[in-house]
């Protein structure tokens, strides 16, 4: 960190990856450390950052802590945000 | 109410007599079963996976909405996952109502709702060997 630079808070999430994400992705489960204040948006940006090809879709759907949640979402310190592709149950 | 996201078979008759009083004249027993075709391919195998604790939460809040909107008795819910062979139960819903009518549409809701709503997939094994995830619905928060 640069000298003069304020450190920052910042928040740690997991993301958990199911169905075609995990395959994607190549995990189940990454933890990603984010500025304070950082939304649901910069998450999903950060994790196609990780990606080594984005094959994820323009819109992805979450979940923050098991609840579906819009992009706009703020997220805290140890929120659980699940990707969640295309729902198949029945 | 009673939900479950199990990799153990489906107990469909044991689920129906969970949900009958003896107040009900009707108890509905759906059940889902997994078929030998999708999109003009041939299936021998499925694999359900589940973020089980989201989706048995959201299946016990569909429950209790339905629940609500509708007169029955009592609702119950079972999704298997894991691989599973054709013909084998990947999901069964009882209701139960004094009348049938009512049983009818909550069990139809419930299952319209699960598919939409429930993180649930599904991935196809084919009789060429290859094998794909469902593609499925963009889920709507209920």
């Amino acid at each position: 960190m640069a000298a003069g630079e304020a450190p920052g808070t910042r928040v740690r999430v997991t993301s958990l990856f199911f169905a075609v994400y995990r395959d994607i992705l190549g995990t189940s489960e990454l933890e990603i450390e984010l500025p304070e204040g950082s939304n649901v948006k910069a998450l999903i940006e950060a994790v196609r950052k990780h990606a080594a090809v984005d094959e994820l879709p323009r819109h992805v759907v979450v979940a923050v802590n098991q609840d579906y949640a819009s992009p706009e979402t703020i997220l805290v310190d140890g929120d659980e945000v699940a990707f969640i592709p295309p729902v198949a149950g029945g | 109410m009673f939900v479950t996201i199990t990799r153990e078979p489906i107990d469909t008759s044991g689920l129906a007599g969970r949900v009958r009083s003896d107040a009900d004249g009707a108890v509905i027993l759906f059940t889902g079963v997994v078929r030998n075709h999708h999109e003009g391919r041939q299936v021998v195998a499925l694999r359900y996976e589940a973020y089980e604790a989201m989706a048995s939460e959201k299946l016990r809040a569909i429950c209790a909405s339905v629940a609500s909107a509708y007169e029955v008795t009592d609702l119950a819910v079972a999704h298997r996952i894991g691989d599973l062979t054709i013909g084998d139960v990947s999901v069964a819903i009882a209701v139960s109502a004094p009348h049938r009518d009512a049983a009818y549409k909550a069990s139809r809701e419930v299952i319209e709702r699960l598919k939409r709503e429930v993180p649930i997939w599904k991935l196809e094994r084919y009789a060429d060997g290859e094998e794909a995830w469902v593609k499925g619905a963009i889920p709507e928060p209920g």
